[in-house]
């Protein structure tokens, strides 16, 4: 068998194991309340880390990046649904490239 | 909400994700193929893996045999950060969910899908998460297996718009609740500067900063503005 195969084969058990050992572990609710509160603000937190300053590098141009970035803080401020937010910032991207 | 309903909503939540990692997967392919990997083989990497650094770095790794152990070991170092968002989510959970649902759902932990499912109110249920994977994982996987083959073929234009399908996703998860939360608002503001600041002055990898942050940001929240059960502040 070719040797990328194996490689393969054990980079795929590794990352399985660290994605479902503590899933599968740690299955009893913690009560404590910092506990309970850092995980109410973790996925903010991860979100908000993962966008900026990514956004700006993803485009073509750190402007369009910046100007979907202000589109969808508007668009989700004024309570509009997560599939629409995300279209409408594709869409930013693309009109603002036309002309930077 | 019935798990059925949940998993609709997870398909439908899951395109942004989707058309973000289609994108980026492109990237991974011609990464594959430099690395030597036939288009079998990167895309079945994606299909076994679905973690963009994870995967470079394997490449890399491949590229240079440089032992399976040592490849098992940056596999793990790129991946750990997927130790604490495993833990997390196994709270999120019912303790009932069984084995087989944990172990699918922890099949696909990725940045994106994590922060998705643990953004729903209250109790994740797994149908859900599995909803965005059923979307998201097809497109990885077809993304890395064109950019083996082709290459970056689809028009700079459309991919960058593709790729802020993901922002934008994110923008309209973290938004509104911190309209609704002085100290989620505080938090979201402070995760920008702190990772542009990272960014600018190249302090740790992208996947050491994000949970770097998340754990020290969302730690410090916790102490000062704990939560009550259930509740928000105003």
């Amino acid at each position: 068998m070719d040797e990328t195969w194996l490689y393969i084969l054990a980079m795929a058990a590794v990352s399985f194991a660290i994605r479902t050992l503590p899933l599968t572990l740690c299955r009893k609710e913690i009560k404590n309340r910092t506990v309970r509160s850092f995980l109410y603000y973790v996925p903010y937190v991860t979100l908000a880390v993962m966008t900026f300053p990514a956004i700006m590098s993803a485009t073509a141009s750190v402007y369009s990046g910046l100007a979907a970035l202000a589109v969808g803080i508007v668009l989700a401020y004024r309570g509009v649904g997560l599939f629409g937010v995300s279209v409408l910032c594709c869409l930013t991207v693309l009109v603002s490239e036309l002309f930077l | 909400m019935k798990d059925r309903e949940w998993y609709v909503k997870g398909l439908r939540d899951g395109l942004p994700i989707a058309a973000g990692y289609f994108a980026v997967a492109l990237t991974l392919g011609l990464a594959a193929r430099q690395a030597g990997l036939t288009w079998l083989q990167a895309t079945a990497t994606s299909l076994l893996i679905n973690a963009s650094a994870g995967e470079f770095v394997g490449f890399s790794m491949i590229a240079g045999h440089a032992g399976i152990l040592a490849t098992m070991l940056m596999e793990g170092i790129a991946n750990a950060r997927y130790l604490l968002m495993s833990f997390a989510l196994s709270q999120k959970l019912d303790p009932d969910v069984g084995l087989g649902r944990r172990l699918l759902l922890g099949f696909d932990i990725t940045d994106e899908l994590f922060g998705l499912s643990m953004a729903v109110d209250g109790r994740l249920s797994p149908s859900y998460t599995f909803g965005a994977m059923t979307v998201s994982i097809p497109a990885w996987a077809l993304g890395t297996l064109i950019g083996v083959l082709a290459g970056n073929v689809i028009p700079a234009r459309f991919a960058s718009a593709l790729s802020v399908a993901l922002y934008g996703m994110f923008i309209a998860i973290f938004i509104p609740p911190a309209r609704k939360d002085r100290v989620v608002a505080g938090l979201v503001a402070l995760s920008f500067a702190l990772s542009y600041a990272c960014q600018r002055l190249a302090i740790m990898t992208e996947g050491t900063r994000l949970i770097v942050l998340t754990v020290s940001l969302s730690l410090g929240a916790a102490v000062l503005f704990p939560v009550k059960e259930g509740g928000r502040h105003g």
